[in-house]
């Protein structure tokens, strides 16, 4: 155990547990979901270049479960893959389905809805990881550094994405509007840090979440003005996923992507 | 620099054998005999439309890799596919202008079912050891195949293949590494391989297509080594992955499902139980047990995302 671990209280690891694991399970669902695109991107570059993205965050997730691990809190592929739906502290924006079907059979994902998601959520974590770079809890330093090197691309291909599809064809942009509905809905979360809030802000973590949620703004308003757009009007979460509410997507999604795992927990993949 | 417009047609054969013979690349404006021009096509654009195909089977897995690691891994490796198959697909494109067809010629070709895939991407995965198998003796197959191929005398081929087989060498040793797990593992993993090992056992021996045209009417092996696109023919390739991959199986306390395999130390080669033939022709018309299923999933994803293709060339920068 490192001396910066040795000098923290309860509370500080308690509040740095949390952060960490909202961070893990918000990037690993949304690789997850990513990886059901997988050979079924609108075309072959795109499903080269997004296959990229999915990884790097696939990544990211692995080294948050790994300093969970050197917390203590068992090993990062348990905590990964075992824990209960009511146990993870992801976002709700991120354990959504990405459209309709079962990624086995013939799934009708929604394009629109990805690019608007992923656009959203890549923007919003890089208000997160540029305020990490400054956390007060030096392993997440060392992380926001590497990670904000891949986000600077990750953000760069959905925000294009996201205004070519609102300079195009009307029913291209159609279905933007209606996916920006539908991401906005499940926002109410994604800047909270639910019941840890105070301490999480108090030892200086991160910023706060209403700064996190202004420079995520700040960051979309150029954007927006360029598309004659409305810039999000953030709702109060209905479900807040940092408590362990959740949707049964979430449910179904950790019954997949551990069904192989669960077969033996004890023996070596 | 050699006038080709002043020369006939039998000059500019003679000239174009020549170049091949002697070892020359081919280059995608260089002239070319017909048949040469349409064999490339075939072969390339089934080569990739065979990557993106074999893309699926394994992407069945992997939102299912049981590990952090493993989850990396296939991830990694399905995108490598479809890189190749990308790759494949721009010198088949290249090749196709002189007829203006397009990318979207070749997609509507393989859901007309024009274009076929490799019968190996017809078959169907039940269990994690079918994505490790995959990544081991699938690819391991690939690599004997493309790297027959990698003197090509086309030069845009030749190329990608180089690349293609460089990225091959990794997948079979993440598909090994898999593999090595479960051998390693407990009973049930290890029941897990062995079961794998012997349903894909046939679908192994036939990737390499027939020994001859006998089995099923055409091949394009002729063609192929004549213009000296590949050197060798289906049964040597076959051959050499027996001699590569029997000792590797057997040294992971697997059994081959074939009591009759053995090595005829006189003639030099392996004896074993030929696949179904009949089975073969029947995935070659897409009646495999998987075909209909992948094609469709193909189709319907094609189709369901249309509009963003539509969206993409409508936009005036």
């Amino acid at each position: 155990m490192s001396n910066v671990e040795k000098m923290m209280s309860t509370e500080e690891k308690k509040a740095v547990e949390t952060l960490l694991f909202q961070l893990a399970d918000d990037d690993f669902l949304f690789s997850y979901r990513g990886s059901e695109w997988l050979g079924l991107a609108p075309h072959i570059e795109e499903d080269v270049a997004s296959s990229s993205i999915t990884q790097d965050s696939m990544g990211h997730a692995a080294m948050y479960y790994k300093l969970l691990e050197d917390l203590g809190l068992g090993n990062a592929d348990d905590l990964a893959h075992l824990r209960p739906a009511v146990e993870r502290k992801n976002s709700v924006l991120t354990e959504r389905i990405n459209g309709d079907g079962y990624y086995m059979d013939t799934p009708q994902y929604d394009w629109a809805y990805t690019v608007v998601r992923s656009y959203f959520y890549t923007q919003a974590k890089r208000a997160k990881i540029n305020s990490l770079k400054e956390s007060s809890y030096k392993p997440l330093q060392e992380i926001a550094v590497k990670v904000s090197m891949e986000l600077y691309y990750h953000v760069m291909h959905w925000k294009l994405w996201f205004k070519q599809l609102l300079s195009s064809t009307e029913e291209a942009k159609t279905k933007m509007m209606s996916a920006i509905e539908l991401v906005v809905a499940d926002m109410g979360d994604l800047f909270s840090y639910g019941e840890q809030k105070e301490p999480i802000e108090r030892f200086d973590l991160i910023d706060s979440e209403e700064k996190i949620q202004n420079a995520w703004l700040e960051a979309l308003r150029p954007t927006f003005e360029k598309l004659e757009l409305d810039l999000p009007i953030i709702p109060e979460p209905k479900l807040n996923g940092r408590n362990g509410q959740h949707t049964d997507e979430l449910q179904a999604a950790i019954d997949t992507l551990s069904e192989v795992y669960r077969i033996d927990t004890a023996t070596n993949w | 620099m050699v006038m080709m417009t002043a020369m006939t047609a039998d000059e500019k054969m003679e000239y174009f054998m020549e170049r091949i013979e002697s070892g020359e690349k081919i280059q995608a404006d260089d002239w070319m005999p017909e048949e040469y021009r349409q064999t490339l096509i075939k072969l390339i654009s089934m080569h990739g439309i065979s990557e993106i195909m074999g893309a699926l089977p394994e992407k069945e897995w992997v939102p299912k890799a049981p590990s952090l690691y493993r989850k990396l891994g296939i991830m990694a490796k399905v995108q490598d596919e479809m890189g190749h198959g990308q790759l494949l697909l721009r010198v088949a494109e290249d090749l196709m202008k002189p007829y203006g067809k397009t990318r979207g010629d070749i997609m509507q070709d393989l859901f007309n079912e024009d274009l076929k895939f490799h019968n190996v991407f017809h078959m169907e995965t039940k269990t994690w050891a079918d994505a490790g198998l995959i990544g081991w003796l699938v690819d391991g197959a690939a690599i004997i195949t493309q790297t027959n191929m990698l003197d090509a005398s086309y030069g845009p081929y030749a190329k990608a293949l180089q690349r293609i087989c460089a990225e091959e060498v990794f997948h079979a040793q993440h598909g090994e590494s898999i593999i090595m797990a479960l051998a390693e593992g407990t009973e049930e993993q290890k029941a897990m391989v062995q079961d794998a090992l012997n349903r894909w056992w046939p679908a192994l021996l036939m990737f390499f297509g027939p020994p001859s045209k006998a089995t099923t009417g055409a091949s394009k092996q002729e063609a192929t080594i004549k213009y000296r696109i590949r050197k060798n023919t289906n049964e040597e390739l076959r051959q050499s992955f027996l001699d590569k991959y029997i000792p590797r199986i057997l040294s992971l306390s697997l059994t081959i499902p074939d009591a009759t395999l053995h090595f005829n130390q006189e003639k030099k080669h392996w004896v074993y139980q030929q696949p179904d033939w009949s089975e073969f022709k029947e995935i070659i018309k897409n009646n495999g047990p998987k075909s209909q299923a992948r094609l469709n999933l193909r189709r319907s994803s094609y189709e369901n995302n249309a509009w963003v293709r539509e969206a993409l060339s409508a936009i005036v920068e």
